[in-house]
């Protein structure tokens, strides 16, 4: 198989974290290393489960295959695995293969002697799964109140669980991530607006520079935050944004068990105009 | 330079959030019921703090001891008595003393009783009677959303001669909106949980309940149930369904089932009794409470001169079902029940 120029750079011993030189292969383009065999490993038993749920289900149809959690009678207890002990299997497995596959990131970096910005990255996202699945469940005491797998099922779960709280859109945190959220499409869509404009420039005339591209945002906004640091605001504003949605389930139940919009009482209340 | 390090004021900073945001929640552990098919996100979560203080406000009082049933009626033995003439004395000088608690515990019998005891001149006299009728009304016609518990005075009153839930055509903060009409929304209103929410849904919806249905049967909106509705029908809708939830102390999905509001086939069980019960509410403020408008004076009308009207708050008092569904109407079945 033909290796990219930058390949040889990366295909180097080393910088493991875990077995030494175990696993320290590749698999024509594909590194291995003990973490993506834990990966394969938890992906095809967690699948597997998954098909096992679905052949107990009463359907194929792939929108509707629900693979539900335990009732909330069970609590933090392991449940009968037709009784939702599939689903924590499951959730056994894609917490085992998403943190393994974190895990293999943090190695390609070592051995390409990069940052970690890629795992990091992936760590916010699988943090907000486990909160949803984890975190909040232990919280309120059982397993029952994570979310199904399921493409309809788990949206399901998402608009009863914002109706228990009667309007979700006033919960702070989830302001909070929707503006993230819809910030970060801004950015990308500002972002990307740029490069295309400036290399694909009308005919006759040359690719402009990163000089040229911040002097059109200061004319436009007063400001450039410049080619490197769109990235790094790139990076937050997504990361916050999944980070705020964490907070924002997990404060609901926890540590909120009313309406999301009798929350805002508080500033009801403010002393200055009460 | 003396300035304070960066260390202490992130330190300071992050002190002030977490205290900030402690006192404004409620920590865990909480409660969970669950109402749905595992999985679904139907469960109600209740912070046991609040379930303790619902709870103790929710108690019922001792019945009266039994009184003796024989006798003549006591059409026979008193001068006008309407509603309550098939009773023995004993049983109408007990409930009288029942009401007394429940209504009028502070004014006792001269709440409503000049010193002829027959005589109708004082209003409260006349409020009570047809409350009477109200409620012996309610127990005969809307076995679908009272029984097995029924309704008894006290259902509503709890010891204070208004109930403390009723409701008043609300004509909105005497402060005008910053941009010309403010519609009759965006002032937050314990009716609708502080939401910007329609703040008077009852006048509307509550008068005529078959308004309340305005979601779509079809996917295009050219056959849309709700087609030519503005969006503030839905936004009503929404309103009267917050004061539902908090009247009730539940949320929206004890009823509902959130993927299809309107399917009865998705929907618990609940939400049937529900449906009677809007009717029910309708019934009693078209049939009794609103008629009493002439007999109430100036101080006890509404700030637009109506009557003191019945919604789900007024009987459920932030418990789904009333008094957590202990029967005081089993203790007065002849005196409260429907008139054989």
């Amino acid at each position: 198989m033909s290796m990219l120029s930058f390949e040889k750079k990366y295909r180097v011993r080393g910088g493991t974290l875990f077995g030494g030189d175990l696993f320290d292969f590749w698999v024509g383009p594909f590194y291995v290393g003990v973490f993506g065999v834990t990966t394969i490993f938890f992906t095809l038993l967690g699948t597997a489960m998954i098909f096992y749920g679905a052949s107990l289900g009463p359907t194929w149809n792939p929108w509707q295959i629900n693979i539900a959690p335990p009732d909330i009678s069970y609590g933090l207890a392991l449940a009968p695995l037709k009784e939702g002990g599939i689903w924590q299997v499951v959730t056994i497995c894609a917490i085992g293969a998403f943190g393994s596959w974190a895990l293999r990131e943090v190695e390609i970096c070592r051995k390409l002697g990069i940052g970690f910005h890629v795992p990091i990255a992936f760590s916010v996202a699988i943090f907000a799964y486990i909160t949803l699945v984890v975190i909040r469940p232990v919280l309120l005491g059982a397993w029952g109140h994570a979310f199904p797998y399921g493409i309809f099922s788990h949206l399901d779960w998402v608009s009863n669980v914002g109706y228990q709280y009667l309007h979700f859109h006033y919960n702070p945190a989830h302001m909070i991530a929707v503006t993230f959220f819809f910030t970060t499409t801004l950015a990308l869509a500002m972002h990307g607006a740029l490069v295309l404009s400036s290399t694909n420039p009308p005919k006759g005339e040359k690719v402009k520079t990163p000089e040229h591209e911040d002097t059109y945002f200061r004319d436009l906004i007063g400001y450039s935050v410049g080619t490197l640091g769109i990235h790094r605001l790139g990076l937050f504003l997504a990361l916050s944004a999944g980070f705020w949605s964490a907070v924002c389930i997990v404060i609901s139940g926890p540590f909120w068990t009313q309406s999301w919009p009798e929350w805002w009482t508080w500033w009801l209340d403010l002393p200055i105009w009460r | 330079m003396n300035t304070i390090p960066f260390t202490r004021k992130l330190m300071g900073a992050l002190a002030l959030g977490t205290s900030l945001f402690v006192a404004a929640c409620e920590l865990p552990p909480q409660e969970s019921e669950q109402n749905g098919y595992r999985g679904t996100g139907m469960d109600q979560i209740r912070s046991p703090e609040r379930v303790d203080t619902l709870q103790a406000l929710n108690q019922i009082p001792e019945p009266q001891p039994e009184a003796p049933k024989d006798g003549p009626p006591v059409s026979q033995i008193y001068q006008n008595v309407k509603v309550l003439g098939h009773l023995s004395e004993g049983e109408f000088l007990r409930i009288m003393t029942a009401i007394t608690e429940w209504v009028m515990p502070e004014q006792g019998c001269g709440g409503c009783h000049s010193d002829n005891l027959a005589d109708d001149s004082m209003y409260t006299k006349v409020v009570a009677r047809r409350m009477l009728q109200m409620t012996q009304d309610i127990n005969a016609k809307w076995a679908n959303h009272v029984a097995p518990a029924g309704v008894t005075c006290y259902t509503c009153h709890r010891g204070q001669q208004v109930p403390q839930y009723v409701w008043f055509q609300d004509p909105g903060p005497s402060t005008p909106a910053y941009m010309g009409n403010r519609n009759g929304q965006n002032a937050p209103a314990a009716s609708v949980a502080y939401a910007t929410l329609p703040y008077d849904p009852f006048s509307t919806l509550l008068n005529d309940p078959s308004k309340i249905r305005v979601q779509g049967t079809a996917t295009l909106p050219t056959q849309l149930a709700s087609a030519g509705k503005p969006i503030q029908d839905a936004e009503m809708t929404y309103a009267l369904m917050t004061h539902m939830s908090k009247g009730l102390g539940v949320n929206c999905t004890f009823c509902h089932n959130s993927r299809a509001f309107s399917s009865w086939e998705q929907s618990p069980p609940q939400r049937t009794t529900a449906w009677y019960g809007l009717r029910m509410v309708a019934d009693l403020n078209h049939a009794y409470l609103e008629p009493l408008k002439p007999v109430y004076p100036d101080n006890r009308l509404g700030p637009t001169g109506d009557a003191a009207k019945a919604n789900c708050a007024t009987c459920h008092q932030g418990v789904n079902k009333p008094l957590y569904g202990v029967s005081m109407l089993k203790d007065y079945l002849a005196e409260l029940s429907a008139k054989k």
